[in-house]
């Protein structure tokens, strides 16, 4: 081995460090302005809800500058207003439960509606395609309170569904939804199916149908066309949508006070009561966090796991 | 295998289209009630006491509910532009990329606005702003496009992400190839094949910041109610149809907009 | 179109300029939906002000916005329970209300509330009771008790609504059990904890919206206020007001000067103007509750002046009292009953 292909090859080496420094430094230089919008008007202030969090509760609301980890003990533990025992705080426990289980069915209902919408809009003609998309959003342009009193006038009792369904013959009692939670998933599913479909769209426009043709070529059935050709070539769209569906749905607050009746709180509810009437404000900045870690904790396992799986693409 | 008479497509899914119809259908029928109560005659939104038109007139009279519809609109429109662009760019530094330390924090960190109630972020708001608003004496639109800026990146960085994932490199490599300029090949190449995933992103950024209410309520200063801060007031009273009418004229507005666009587009093709 | 065309304008001149405070000019801050548009008119008729109105949806809202400063704001409307507060944080000026000239407008017993002694500080808005309201075709007993919603009586079961209130739900099932508001009786309080939670299955809804439930009929009770009880019968006559025999509370809501308001003497006078009788008739013919002004009846719509609703009934007024907030001991366990509750 000669000495000057030692060398050529540390030339080719550093080069390619080069480049990958100048790819680096362009990633950043592009993720900036985001993230400064980001730091000063979302994620920078959050850094005093996490001071709140260590601080004790003013009397009147706000804070005392006094250090305390009540809070923190409170968001796990509960300890009974009148003989002063210590237990573990169900409350908050079955609070977040609700709100997960919710969420997570209210994500599925949507992805079962919304795949197919977005795969019908993908599938029209081109020029037509963004007409589509704007009939999509087009009911979120109206008030989103106006919108949710507007499901509650269809699925009450004398409201439209069980008038047509009792007129049909279908049923001969009215289907006793509201206030249920099954309304608190028909409200969260239409508030929040914009959020599955534009992402799934967005990443299904440019499928290849060569390769669904392909896939026909080879005699497999559609159901397994759509299962192993066509979801994992949308796969970053359907993960997207999920993303957007489920989270916010989470801290939800609107939709299951009006249409759940009120009668039970979702972790948004419990949160916003902390700061209002409830006069705890650490205790709410120390329950946010806590959502926040879990959500966070989850989604960065994600990328993650999705990076290893995928990496030797886009090189 | 091919049972029905049309002939076989291979763009065809039994059950979709019907689904998307369903969908679409679900996404209007709410959209009756709400027509229908801005024609009514009695205070009230669920109560029907005749038709009029008189809260198409209160609106029309209400100069408080209209400045702060159009205030809605102004600042979903500002908030959602620059939210897309920036979004846009924190996408194409995130996705495509060799990885590289800190691409997943600048994810989360994107994504963050997403992971808390909103209450929170108003709470934290309020009490930066109101330094800042003390401390300049500066009480304009800045604050609440600021924070709507902020909460809809991640609804316009998503789906432009999705977009982008495994979007082929090919073309702008071919284009490199034949000495097109890095601006030129963005421009003529990445941003027409990324289009349909701003479009979405641009859409629900747009949407999210017109329905905010919770972090305006807190954010706003003196005189700068929105609709849906408006509108949170009346929870506790009556809701009166006056909102059902504006929001009637909205809808007309977008859907004339919307049908303009497209006979626009289709002369062109 | 003219005003659209104003609203963008002055929006941009706004955007460019900042909100320059510029003399002749007023901002309220008030509950939303709360300040009729036509007393804004005349008062700017009257005096060449220019009034801004900016909304507020709870007391809880108002009260940290205005602390954590830089607001802009000239007047506010906090309910008596938060006034104290609002003193004792140093967050609004003396404007010393009792020496303004319609002061003579207001009724003797308004004069000198235990809130405001010697009502220094604020001028007299509207106020109200929370009480509880029954169809009376589907009940006919007596409704003058919290029992409607806390022992229900078969008829009403599964057709009761409460509003969402923790301050007040609470509250009332203490008053029920004999005690009274934000007490710091333990015993009492597991008490009103017990007696809510075995209510609560009887209970349809936790709900604002009622009026639209009643008229349909799906709702037959509620614990609410009375303005809103008093719409709801316009819409179905069966509909009665329960003054509870137990004890209910009253809620005043008043006008304070802020401590760091920029037009103070365009302030005040708003503040002597609502004191006039055709003003706070005014005041009272849109939002539909009473208010503490002598002579404002004549410029109230006539229903509104017998409605057993907004004027009370002699023989319930002596069980009606104004509380003042809970402790923040009392509120604590507050909280965590209606966590509880709504778990």
């Amino acid at each position: 081995m000669s000495t000057e292909h030692i060398s050529n090859n540390e030339s080719f080496e550093s080069l390619e460090v080069q480049a990958y420094q100048r790819e680096v430094r362009r990633n950043l230089l592009l993720s900036t302005p985001a993230l400064i919008v980001l730091f000063c008007a979302a994620s920078g202030p959050l850094l005093i809800m996490l001071v709140f969090s260590f601080l004790t509760a003013g009397d009147y609301g706000g804070i005392k500058w006094q250090f305390s980890t009540e809070a923190w003990f409170q968001v796990a533990f509960y300890r009974d207003i009148f003989d002063e025992t210590v237990s573990i705080a169900n409350a908050h426990v079955s609070i977040f439960w609700r709100s997960i289980k919710l969420s997570f069915l209210t994500t599925l209902v949507a992805f079962v509606l919304g795949f197919p919408t977005a795969y019908f809009i993908a599938t029209r003609p081109p020029e037509t395609r963004s007409l589509w998309l704007f009939l999509v959003t087009i009911p979120f342009w109206t008030n989103l309170l106006i919108r949710t009193f507007a499901i509650l006038e269809i699925i009450r009792n004398q409201g439209l569904v069980n008038t047509v369904l009792i007129t049909l013959g279908v049923i001969d009692q009215p289907l006793d939804m509201l206030y249920t939670d099954i309304a608190i998933l028909l409200g969260m599913t239409y508030v929040y199916i914009p959020l599955m479909i534009l992402p799934i769209y967005a990443s299904m426009e440019r499928l290849d149908f060569r390769l669904v043709e392909a896939a026909y070529d080879l005699y497999a059935t559609r159901w397994r066309v759509l299962a192993r050709v066509i979801l994992p070539l949308v796969k970053p769209g359907v993960v997207a949508g999920s993303i957007l569906v489920f989270i916010p749905s989470l801290g939800a607050y609107v939709t299951p006070r009006i249409l759940g009746g009120g009668k039970h709180l979702m972790i948004g509810n419990l949160i916003e009561l902390q700061f209002g009437q409830g006069r705890n404000w650490p205790l709410g900045a120390a329950l946010s966090l806590t959502l926040l870690v879990i959500v966070m904790g989850a989604l960065m396992v994600y990328v993650r796991s999705a990076q290893k799986e995928g990496s030797g693409h886009g090189h | 295998m091919v049972t029905n008479s049309r002939p076989f497509s291979i763009k065809r899914m039994p059950g979709f289209s019907l689904l998307a119809l369903a969908c679409f259908f679900a996404l209007y029928m709410p959209l009756a009630p709400l027509v229908f109560y801005s024609f009514n005659a009695g205070n009230n939104i669920a109560l029907w006491e005749g038709l009029s038109l008189r809260w198409y007139v209160a609106a029309w009279e209400n100069d408080l509910v209209q400045s702060a519809a159009i205030r809605s609109v102004v600042v979903a429109v500002i908030a959602s532009v620059v939210a897309t662009s920036l979004a846009t760019m924190a996408a194409l530094g995130t996705t495509r990329t060799r990885p590289y330390r800190g691409q997943t924090s600048i994810y989360a960190m994107v994504n963050q606005p997403l992971m808390v109630p909103e209450i929170v972020t108003a709470v934290a708001l309020l009490i930066l702003f109101a330094l800042i608003k003390e401390s300049t004496g500066y009480h304009g639109y800045a604050y609440l496009v600021s924070a709507h800026t902020a909460f809809c990146i991640p609804f316009a960085y998503l789906p432009i992400r999705a977009r982008l994932e495994g979007m082929d490199r090919v073309l702008e490599a071919a284009a490199a190839d034949l000495y097109a300029t890095p601006w030129r090949t963005f421009t003529k190449v990445t941003l027409p094949l990324l289009l349909p995933g701003i479009l979405a992103g641009a859409m629900l950024a747009f949407v999210i910041s017109l329905d905010d209410v919770v972090i305006t309520e807190f954010v706003k200063s003196a005189g700068q109610d929105t609709l849906p801060t408006y509108m949170l007031g009346q929870l506790r009273r009556t809701i009166t149809p006056e909102i059902n009418a504006i929001s009637t004229v909205l809808l007309g507005v977008s859907v004339v907009m919307v049908a303009i666009i497209f006979f626009l587009s289709r002369k062109k093709t | 179109m003219k005003t659209i065309f104003n609203s963008i304008l002055s929006g941009l001149v706004l955007a460019v300029s900042g909100a320059a405070m510029a003399a002749g000019e007023l901002n309220l801050y008030n509950w939303g939906n709360y300040t009729n548009p036509e007393l804004i008119e005349k008062f700017e008729k009257e005096t060449g002000i220019k009034v801004t109105i900016t909304d507020y949806d709870s007391n809880e809202t108002a009260l940290a916005k205005v602390r954590a400063g830089g607001h802009g704001f000239d007047l506010a409307v906090p309910s008596h329970s938060h006034l104290p507060i609002w003193v004792s944080e140093g967050l609004i000026a003396n404007p010393r209300v009792d020496q303004m000239p319609n002061f003579k407008n207001v009724a003797e017993e308004w004069r000198n509330p235990d809130w405001d002694p010697g009502r220094q500080y604020s001028a007299p808005w509207q106020w109200g009771s929370v009480g509880v309201m029954v169809d009376t075709s589907v009940y006919d007993g007596d409704i003058n008790t919290f029992g409607i919603i806390l022992d229900p009586p078969e008829e009403l079961i599964g057709k009761i609504n409460v509003a969402p209130e923790m301050n007040d739900v609470i509250s009332s099932a203490l008053l029920y059990l004999g005690g009274e508001a934000c007490s710091g009786d333990k015993e009492l309080l597991k008490k009103a904890r017990d007696k809510l939670v075995e209510a609560k299955p009887k209970w349809k809804s936790m709900d604002y919206g009622v009026i639209e439930k009643f008229a349909g009929r799906d709702l037959a009770a509620s614990l609410y206020w009375n303005g809103a009880a008093f719409r709801t019968r316009l819409k179905n006559p069966d509909v009665r007001y329960g003054y509870p025999k137990e004890g209910y509370s009253l809620w005043a809501d008043a006008v304070v000067l802020l401590k760091d308001a920029k037009n103070v003497e365009e302030a005040k006078s708003f503040m002597n103007f609502i004191m006039a009788p055709e003003n706070a008739g005014l005041i009272s013919a849109f939002a539909r509750y009473a208010n503490s002004i002598v002579g404002s009846e004549q410029y109230m719509p006539e229903d509104m002046a017998t409605a057993p609703e907004v004027v009370v009934p002699q023989e319930f007024i002596g069980a009606g009292k104004f509380y003042p907030t809970c402790s923040p001991e009392v509120q604590k366990i507050y909280t965590a009953i209606w966590t509880e509750l709504q778990k």
